[in-house]
């Protein structure tokens, strides 16, 4: 259980104002230049102590992603900081709540993390959907420049620091780091082969580095109050901090809400959410990190913690922490085709498996959802799904492949009876 | 030099190669689809993967990943056979089933690596997608629903021909290669999109349901279409050319041929002249007879005119055999009125250097700055554009133009259109140029003027000023536009001071079409050997001639280099090989060539003209001074080529590049049908 003094995001729920005045009064833009006079390593540093790990779903530390970033008084390009807004996966709301209600804690923490990795200018890729949360990000950094926060000399640090706002199309693709930075430069969003790696050959084939809005809205809180602080929260060395959850489905009070990394899934669901419709019991499953992740049925649920490593040794993962929530009166096959269906329209059509694997896995769930099917099936599901995992030039194949091969992991009985249904029905 | 070992095979090779590359220096064959050494790398296929250690723990794509020190790489591991598998699944779930009625079918990438890597059988029950078929024009038929979206096409499109006139839309599952809006494929290059598809998705319209790729017979020869002389396969089948192919040569055509060299094959079976002819002294009309008839008729007015009242005109498409025959036939009766140059040039030839590409068209990927004057490359020799072109996007050379503004696919600088700007940029620059290894490329626009000479020695002077020309490099290229024109020029078929054709009583034209007949006197007696009944046949005695599919004979290209031609078919009807012509005529006039084989008419070439015995080498011709000084009056430099798709008899007969020309030349003009 969090504790308020260790909360970082203490307007999530808009109850006051998100503009530069009330957002000093929370402590944002408190003393920036004293953090950057300590230096790019410290920052650095102290992101490496705190034991951070990427909010977007990768869970990549960011300390040392940063620090892949080379010597830009070496490179002779410009170095630039992209912020991943474009947040699109099903059942994840968190940045959209950083950006409608602190949008000040994401601006100081892109000039302190441009600052570590040389960058001058920061791109904020924002999904085009997210009207309202853009017009207050241009509001807030206009207030910013304004105030000397950002421009030449920012903040007084001495560093030139811009940032410029882009409004995505509304491309779930645009979300992956490189197809963003495609959509950036003006082409089509499909994602590019790697390596080359974005911290060497990214926007505009220049030292790129993509984050999270999460990831980067935190670091001030963390550089101002101390890798140790942020370390010492959180279920143990590797899974620090707190985290936004997002929980969305089958509970009496859906939320965001800000905890500590590694509690309880149910205690998750019942303190915050106000517990699932109709009681625990009557919970049949939940996808615990954005609709990518494999879902959990009621078991694992019970027990499980939620942080990367104990959701991975579940055989899922902690991704966005959007937890869907489904209780009994799911029809569990039909929301994992509908998910099939998702991963099938978002497809960028680049790469073989993953264009044609997932029309080929939502055309067999739609089937699967009637019954219409035979047993053998289930498990050329499970071997196309394979068959795409691994093999495709970004993590959409993965996703699109993880919640048909969770579903039959914990749910095959059921869909082996539906079929056994249907075959009588039909004769 | 990265150290690394491929399926247990240690190998060095250079920094920056891919794994796919280094897996084929060791003879492992790693299949693919979208990768293409002369394409950028998209690596959307996945068919490539290979597992890599140390790297992540699964496979990856080989044609993108870089190779580096220490790695270890498995092309046949279990992981990847049945990556490879899954791979080969999915694109063939929605692929059709058609091979029986396809054309690329047994020479296609999908149906040879299915056949390698893929399952016997289908575990896809659903329906299978369908694409729409685009319309892009006349030379490419798509069938898109057998797409497998590899994309080769659209990179060939924007980076090879410069025209980004094909794309990927959409997304996903409805990924389609389109045009977006409706249009034909207009660059001259298009037919290489055929070649490098790997699927039947694009095909060539003209040879659509022709012929099975097995049936044919194949001939290496070289084309005739332009001086570049590319080389090409013929496809022939029972006395027919059914297709013409590129074939592989670095220095010339790397692996592409321009869609004139690929598609004017139909015209070699249209108007063709298959048996000789003589006009009636009385009807005045062309009559049908027999060699002999001929030959005697011929020898009869030959004897009877004048030495100085006979000349002798080469054309375009000439071998170099029939052309010293020819010269041969003619000095014997001490006529030295000879010309090749049809087309209205006037340069000195006295010496090599100053009518070759010296440079050699591999070399534009050394120089560092080019000038072209009087040329449009992308009509007189699309390839060596396509070259120029290569070296822009490399290394972004400048490029400036002097004679008309064309699209070039490239930018450049453009400097004027006459020969006034020729002399201000030698005047401002002379000795100011600070590239190493300048071009100029002198197309026959420059010279097809009254000051053709003056502006050679212009051209000759400025290489000294400018620094064209040092002792490792020769910048000075002359770009010709017609096969048979080196030849030529090398054996000496020209006259230096040149000649009136109009007092001519007697005029030979060896497959000369290509100028205006009213030059010749009304009351002169022409022959005309061909092969087609083009400008040249409508006004002579006829002897039918062999296209250059029906010949083994030798080209010399722009560059200078000698090459082969290989006979594909037969020459149609009682048409003859050239030379062999000749060589009867001599006899009926009494005065026999010293040959009675090709090989010793090839000895014969050599004894004089030893350079020419060298079969595919570039040639170092030595730099003397050409040109004559004289005054230059201002002339605007207009370009040889008007209609890339029209340029000679065969592509004039020929009923694809007579659509060609209506879709992209003549596309204003209003179709009318009757009422």
């Amino acid at each position: 259980m969090l504790n308020d003094q260790d909360r970082i995001f203490t307007n999530l729920y808009g109850w006051e104002p998100f503009n530069l005045k009330d957002a000093k009064k929370r402590g944002d833009w408190d003393k920036t230049a004293s953090l950057i006079k300590k230096g790019r390593e410290w920052i650095i540093d102290e992101m490496k102590k705190s034991g951070l790990r990427g909010r977007g779903g990768a869970g990549f530390p960011t300390g040392l992603k940063w620090s892949f970033m080379p010597d830009h008084t070496k490179t002779g390009k410009p170095h630039y900081l992209v912020i991943n807004a474009d947040e699109s996966e099903p059942g994840t709301c968190k940045d959209r709540d950083i950006m409608r209600n602190d949008p000040h804690k994401l601006l100081e923490g892109a000039l302190l993390a441009g600052f570590a990795m040389g960058a001058h200018a920061a791109y904020i890729y924002i999904r085009g959907e997210f009207f309202n949360e853009s017009s207050a990000l241009v509001q807030a950094i206009n207030e910013a420049y304004d105030a000397g926060l950002l421009g030449k000399n920012a903040a007084k640090s001495g560093w030139d620091f811009d940032i410029y706002l882009h409004r995505g199309a509304g491309a779930y693709i645009c979300g992956e780091e490189t197809a963003l930075l495609n959509s950036l430069e003006g082409r089509k969003g499909q994602p590019r082969n790697k390596p080359p790696f974005p911290a060497m050959a990214g926007l505009y084939s220049c030292p790129t580095t993509v984050n999270n809005v999460e990831t980067i809205a935190v670091t001030p809180t963390i550089l101002r109050r101390g890798g140790d602080w942020f370390a010492g929260l959180g279920r143990d060395e590797k899974n620090t901090g707190t985290k936004l959850f997002c929980i969305s489905g089958h509970v009496n009070n859906p939320c965001n809400v800000e905890e500590v990394m590694g509690i309880p899934l149910k205690e998750l669901i019942e303190k915050h959410a106000g517990g699932v419709r109709g009681g625990w019991d009557n919970l049949k499953a939940i996808i615990p990190g954005g609709s990518s992740t494999p879902l959990l049925p009621k078991d694992i649920c019970d027990t499980v913690l939620m942080d990367f490593d104990s959701l991975r040794e579940a055989q899922s993962g902690l991704g966005t922490a959007g937890v869907i929530v489904m209780d009994q009166s799911t029809d569990v096959v039909y929301a994992i085709a509908r998910l099939s269906y998702f991963y099938m329209h978002e497809s960028c059509g680049q790469c073989t498996p993953c264009r044609e694997g997932t029309g080929w896995l939502y055309r067999v769930m739609q089937r699967m959802v009637k019954g219409n099917a035979t047993v053998d099936e289930i498990d050329m599901l499970l071997d196309v799904s394979k068959e795409i995992e691994g093999h495709t030039i970004c993590a959409h194949g993965d996703a699109s492949a993880w919640p048909i091969q969770g579903l039959i992991r914990h749910f095959r009985p059921e869909m082996e009876a539906r079929i056994l249904e249907y075959r009588k029905a039909a004769a | 030099m990265p150290k690394l070992k491929i399926d247990e095979v240690e190998i060095e090779v250079a920094p920056g190669t891919s794994i796919l590359q280094a897996a084929e220096e060791i003879g492992i064959e790693i299949p693919r689809f979208c990768y293409h050494d002369r394409l950028s790398v998209p690596a959307n296929c996945r068919m490539c993967l290979v597992e890599v250690t140390p790297g992540p723990p699964k496979p990856q794509a080989s044609c993108a990943l870089a190779c580096a020190e220490g790695m270890e790489v498995k092309t046949n591991s279990d992981m990847i056979k049945k990556a490879r598998k899954g791979v080969m699944e999915m694109l063939l779930i929605n692929h059709p089933l058609d091979c029986p009625i396809c054309d690329q079918g047994g020479e296609c990438d999908l149906q040879d690596q299915a056949m390698a890597y893929g399952f016997d059988r289908s575990r896809y029950h659903e329906n299978k997608r369908a694409v729409p078929n685009k319309e892009i024009g006349p030379l490419i038929k798509t069938i898109m629903t057998r797409c497998i979206q590899c994309t080769r096409c659209v990179r060939f499109g924007e980076e090879i021909a410069g025209m980004t006139e094909l794309g990927l839309l959409h997304r996903g599952e409805d990924v389609e290669i389109d045009t977006l809006i409706e249009k034909s494929i207009t660059t001259e290059l298009s037919g290489n999109m055929i070649d490098i598809c790997p699927v039947g998705a694009l095909t060539s319209k003209p040879y659509a349901f022709k012929a099975r790729s097995w049936e044919l017979t194949k001939t290496e020869t070289v084309d005739v279409h332009d001086a570049v002389g590319s080389n090409i396969r013929v496809d022939s089948r029972g006395g027919e050319v059914l297709r013409v192919l590129p074939r592989l040569h670095e220095e010339i055509n790397e692996e592409w041929i321009h869609d004139k060299t690929r598609f004017a094959y139909d015209g070699l079976g249209r108007s063709r002249l298959d048996r000789p002819w003589v006009r009636d002294e009385d009807t005045k009309k062309l009559r049908e007879a027999s060699w002999e008839e001929a030959f005697t008729v011929i020898a009869s007015k030959l004897k009877e005119a004048k030495p100085e009242n006979v000349a002798a005109l080469a054309g375009d498409l000439c071998d170099l055999e029939s052309m010293v025959a020819l010269k041969d036939l003619m000095n014997g009766f001490g006529v030295e009125d000879l010309e090749c140059r049809i087309d209205g040039a006037q340069f000195d030839a006295s010496e090599r250097c100053g009518y070759l590409f010296n440079s050699g068209i591999a070399g534009i990927e050394d120089a560092d700055a080019i000038l072209l004057v009087g040329t449009n490359p992308r009509w007189e020799a699309a390839l060596v554009n396509a070259r120029i072109r290569k070296k822009w996007r490399r290394d972004g050379i400048p490029v400036a133009v002097i004679g008309e503004q064309v699209d070039l696919t490239y930018p450049y600088e453009y400097l004027g259109n006459d020969t006034k700007a020729l002399e201000d940029l030698i005047k401002k620059y002379a000795k100011k140029v600070k590239a190493k290894k300048p071009m100029v490329i002198v197309g026959m626009g420059a010279f097809q003027n009254n000051n053709g000479f003056a502006i050679h020695e212009m051209l000759y002077k400025a290489c000294k000023d400018m620094g064209w020309v040092s002792d490792e490099w020769n910048g000075f290229n002359v770009l010709h536009n017609a096969a048979s024109r080196v030849g030529a020029l090398d054996i000496g078929f020209y006259s230096q001071d040149g000649f009136d054709l109009s007092k001519k009583s007697f005029v030979y034209l060896l497959g000369a079409d290509d100028f205006s007949m009213s030059q010749v006197a009304k009351k002169a007696f022409v022959v005309y050997q061909g092969h087609h009944g083009d400008a040249g046949a409508h006004r002579a005695d006829i002897l039918p001639g062999a296209a250059y599919t029906e010949k083994n004979a030798l080209y010399v290209n722009t560059e200078g280099r000698v090459q082969n031609g290989r006979r594909a078919v037969h020459p149609p009807g009682e048409a003859r090989e050239d030379w062999k012509i000749l060589r009867a005529l001599s006899g009926y006039c009494a005065k026999p060539l010293s040959y009675d084989t090709q090989h010793d008419l090839r000895m014969r070439i050599v004894d004089e003209w030893e350079f020419l015995g060298d079969l595919d080498v570039l040639p170092k011709a030595e730099w003397k001074a050409f040109g004559e000084k004289g005054k230059i009056t201002k002339t605007v430099f207009k370009n040889p080529i008007e209609n890339f798709y029209m340029t000679n008899s065969i592509s004039r007969a020929s009923v694809t590049m007579q659509k060609c020309t209506e879709s992209f030349f003549n596309q204003a003009s209003f179709a009318e049908a009757a009422e």
